[in-house]
């Protein structure tokens, strides 16, 4: 029971979590390719009910925040400028799911522009780029995830099940695929590419990659627990009744390398996406200015961005939650495997 | 030819020539005082220093070689330019020729003939005299083809290369083939070399192989303040102070103050800022706008010195190169928009400069109307025109050029051409420089709202190059350059169309159009032309035409940022290579802070 209610607590979190990044245009504020370029580094700005007279407002304001004489990435704050928070508000165009055309927004301001987690370099606002970054790096994650575990699944179910000069070809592939330099042969591969990539390229070019690099791992780890579950009695005595070896993968021995498979997802999930990085870094990924969460994140390898802009952070900090949600989900369905393997064995008894 | 010294000239116009040279760098000939009959050193204007200490400065690269005739990357030639000395020398802060091994030259009325006279009592860093014969052999390498000396080039004109004989065992007259406009530029940086330790290697063909960081310090000497000391790989390089230095300051202490000066090799930029905040260096240089402020906010005992815009340019350009084979289909067909001049002017009119300044460089850069920066001081045209960004302009162009706004046959809307097809192209620009990539994303939205499309592509450096100048492959490209001298000769092969660094069109066999021709005629006549003023004309008559033809369109032109420690003297950033250690024989420690020990 506990465990039901830990793993749906977990779900409805993911699930509300990605529900904001798809439905993105409408939960963000601006269009997060915009520049507003006379605010470039404009720190967050701060959320108010009192003013300076004391006076409570029902409705939250921001200070506006202008650069100060003679400097290019400080500000501070003119209080005589207030800009009150709206919901509701008409705003940049966008097409939710990439069909449903709409200008409302959940919230944001008239006239003033208000920037709840800063600007970047460009004067874009983080927040929305960090919301419309998640459709594609989420979605990039999952995917490549996908991909790759189905493809280690497959090999690794072959390799263990059937053994022989079967295993021997596979895990030797395997092998090969877990030593080659990746980063050389990409950069090779980036030179055969046309040279301007679309960004819907891009990324159905970054879910190959993906899925064709990690696929090795995966197979290795479902070929050891295939191979330790095909001894067990209960497939033995399945297969004494005549079971066919599609049948005994699929109502046997996969199922005990679900444990392995959904951890490993958890954990590729957050690599894929910390993957996606690396191949924007090579001209690979997502190119400027569409926004991605390797995007954000590349800012962050200039020292003077490390020092100087605390909420370039920002965005590294609000992916906890998304990550934390796969890994508390993945070790949810890992952790109490014992009455669930006797439950079953006793259903594959009777 | 009688040897012609500089206090006796046997022409009235050589003589007023000269009298304008020392005009212009007073102290440095009149006020020296001679100690010893036997002995001309040169004396310097400045602080009077206090000697000892060592200064400690971080390479972003190990340098390849400590040998001048090899050197070819940055890191070797900073290096190189502390242990080594030319005979005329340009002034880093005046930006013009001063006397350097050579006390005096003068120059025949025909332009061709250039005869320099040394210094006496001159020692290399061994304290083997130096003679006219270490500089007939040094040019002898120079010019020797098995050598592959990258500055060969400089000293062919036409096809001829420069030779020289020796007149006494102070003079030495060069003859050029063909009158070149300030032939005594062309002595910067190139070091006289060594006769008496590279005569063996150079008949045993070794040349490449001496002068290498692991060469015993007693078998490398140079003319420069500096001598090697100790190479520590992958970590270091010391030099000491070379006691035979020939400069002295106004109150005739021998130069360099400094007893040792470090080289640490700091890879990234990053880490040469940690480096300097910790202390562990006390010159930093080639500063991104970004570190420069962070280190300007932060207290510490340093000062940081913006000198203003330096020599680099950066600069937007269309492939405008005949096709190859190896070039795709669709880059012909943009190429009618890029050939058009109203469309590369739209373009130029749409670009917002004065962001780019501000949101890359943080405001330390310059705007960029043309090739010349505002830091050359003597080439600039303060007439050139700086018209502000304009879309409505920019709009206006297009329209007269036959695009039109409208709705594609995606249904996407934005600029087409006559024939209806949607204006979208790439823009390549190197992955290592972040700013150049910032500047694209900038330029990007520029394009936008004229409805271009415009898709940016970070590339490796090499691969970029590679496409720029042999396979073409490439719509338009965002790319900076550093003239290595304020004279326009050493910009030359980005003006001539057959140069390899016109890089809209490089290596043209017969200039392409006929302002291409026009710029090639100006640019030959200004090489040869005598006086500063032909000169300037002339030059600024070819920038008009880059102006209006925009084939490159100017950016923006960094400033150069430097900081060192309070404690360092004489610290002056030029905006000329090498920008900080160009007086490293004036540079000392201020207080009694005894570097030596640490």
């Amino acid at each position: 029971m506990r465990r039901k209610r830990a793993i749906s607590g977990w779900l409805v979190l993911l699930i509300a979590l990605h529900a904001l990044v798809i439905f993105a245009g409408f939960f963000a504020p601006y269009d997060p390719t915009e520049q507003d370029r006379n605010n470039p580094y404009l720190p967050p700005m701060r959320l108010h009910f009192l003013d300076p007279q004391g006076h409570l407002h029902a409705r939250p304001f921001a200070y506006s925040l202008r650069l100060r004489e003679g400097s290019f990435d400080q500000y501070e704050e003119n209080t005589a400028l207030t800009i009150p928070l709206k919901f509701f508000v008409l705003g940049a165009r966008y097409h939710l799911l990439g069909l449903v055309p709409g200008r409302w927004h959940l919230w944001g301001a008239e006239e003033q522009r208000i920037y709840l987690l800063g600007t970047d370099s460009y004067g874009r606002d983080l927040l929305s780029r960090f919301l419309y970054g998640g459709q594609v790096s989420l979605f990039a994650g999952l995917s490549g995830a996908g991909t790759t575990l189905l493809l280690g699944l497959c090999v690794g179910a072959m390799a263990g099940y059937y053994g022989g000069w079967r295993d021997d070809l596979l895990m030797r592939l395997a092998e090969l695929f877990l030593a080659l330099p990746w980063l050389y042969l990409l950069l090779a591969l980036r030179a055969f590419l046309p040279l301007a990539v679309s960004p819907r390229q891009a990324f159905f070019l970054i879910v190959a990659i993906l899925g064709a690099v990690g696929w090795a791992r995966p197979a290795r780890l479902v070929r050891g627990v295939v191979l330790s579950a095909k001894e067990q009695d209960f497939v033995r005595a399945a297969r004494g009744f005549g079971a066919t070896d599609g049948y005994l993968l699929r109502r046997h021995i996969l199922p005990e390398a679900s444990s392995v498979v959904l951890t490993q997802a958890a954990i590729l999930v957050p690599q894929f996406v910390l993957a996606e990085m690396t191949l924007s870094f090579l001209g690979l990924g997502v190119p400027e200015p569409v926004p991605s969460w390797g995007n954000l994140l590349s800012a962050l390898q200039q020292y003077s961005v490390l020092v100087s802009y605390w909420w370039m952070y920002l965005p590294a900090l609000i992916m906890l939650p998304f990550f934390l949600g796969y890994l508390g989900l993945g070790s949810e369905l890992q952790q109490p495997q014992e009455p669930y393997k006797i439950g079953k064995l006793t259903r594959s008894l009777e | 030819m009688r040897a012609a010294r500089a206090n006796c000239p046997s022409r009235p116009i050589v003589f007023s020539l000269l009298l304008a040279l020392v005009a212009l760098v007073p102290e440095v000939i009149s006020a020296a005082p001679q100690k010893n009959s036997n002995e001309e050193w040169l004396v310097l204007p400045g602080d009077i220093g206090r000697p000892g200490g060592r200064l400690v400065v971080s390479l972003r690269a190990e340098p390849k070689t400590l040998n001048p005739l090899i050197a070819t990357d940055i890191s070797s030639r900073e290096v190189i330019g502390t242990m080594q000395a030319d005979l005329v020398h340009i002034d880093r802060a005046t930006q013009l020729t001063e006397p350097a091994l050579a006390k005096s030259w003068k120059i025949s009325p025909d332009g061709l003939q250039y005869t320099l006279v040394l210094r006496r009592g001159l020692k290399f860093s061994d304290g083997q005299p130096l003679d006219a014969e270490d500089v007939l052999f040094t040019f002898r390498l120079y010019l020797e083809e098995k050598v592959h000396a990258p500055q060969r080039d400089l000293l062919i004109l036409d096809d001829k290369p420069i030779s020289l004989r020796k007149v006494d065992s102070q003079t030495i007259v060069f003859q050029l083939p063909k009158t070149y406009s300030v032939a005594e530029r062309l002595f910067d940086g190139l070091s006289i070399l060594p006769k008496h330790l590279l005569e063996k290697p150079y008949e045993e063909g070794k040349i490449a192989q001496i002068g290498t960081l692991t060469t015993p310090a007693n078998q490398w000497a140079g003319l420069g303040p500096f001598r090697l000391k100790e190479y520590v790989a992958g970590q270091r390089l010391v030099l000491e102070r070379n006691p035979y230095y020939w400069k002295t300051d106004a109150k005739g202490n021998r130069l360099p103050y400094l007893d040792e000066l470090v080289f640490l090799f700091v890879p990234s930029a990053d880490a040469q800022v940690l480096r300097f905040q910790s202390g562990e260096t006390d010159i930093i240089s080639r500063l991104g706008a970004e570190n420069f402020s962070v280190l300007s906010r932060q207290p510490g005992d340093y000062t940081m010195v913006d000198a203003g815009p330096g020599l680099e340019y950066n600069f937007l350009f269309f492939n405008l190169s005949d096709p190859t084979e190896k070039t795709p289909s669709e880059v012909p067909q943009k190429q009618k928009w890029f050939r058009e001049e109203k469309f590369r002017q739209a373009v130029s009119a749409a670009i917002d400069r004065e962001a780019i300044v501000r949101l890359v460089y943080q405001g330390r850069g310059a705007p960029l109307w043309g090739l010349v920066t505002p830091g050359n001081r003597r080439w600039r045209d303060e007439k050139r025109p700086h018209p502000p960004r304009s879309l409505e302009k920019a709009r206006e162009l297009l329209k007269e050029a036959g695009f039109s706004r409208g709705a594609a046959s995606n249904g996407d809307s934005g600029l087409l051409d006559s024939s209806g097809k949607p204006v979208e192209f790439s823009l390549i620009t190197s992955s290592s420089s972040a700013e150049r990539t910032k500047m694209a994303t900038l330029i990007q939205d520029d394009l936008k709202q004229l409805g271009m499309r415009v898709q940016v592509v970070p590339l490796e450096h090499r691969s970029l190059l590679d496409r720029v100048t042999q396979t073409k492959q490439y719509d338009a490209c965002v790319l900076g350059a550093v003239s290595p001298d304020a004279d326009p000769n050493a910009d030359i092969s980005v003006w001539l169309s057959s140069g390899g660094l016109h890089l809209w069109n490089p290596s043209q066999a017969h200039p392409a159009t006929p302002w291409e021709a026009e710029i090639d005629r100006l640019m030959k006549e200004q090489l040869y032309a005598r006086t500063f003023g032909q000169r300037k004309k002339l030059y600024d008559r070819a920038q008009e035409i880059l102006w209006e033809y925009q084939p490159m369109i100017f950016l923006v032109s960094p400033d150069i940022l430097s900081g060192a420690r309070k404690a360092v003297g004489n610290f002056r950033p030029a905006v000329l290579e090498p920008y900080v250690l160009w007086n490293v024989e004036q540079l000392y420690f201020k207080d009694d802070v005894v570097k030596a020990t640490r």
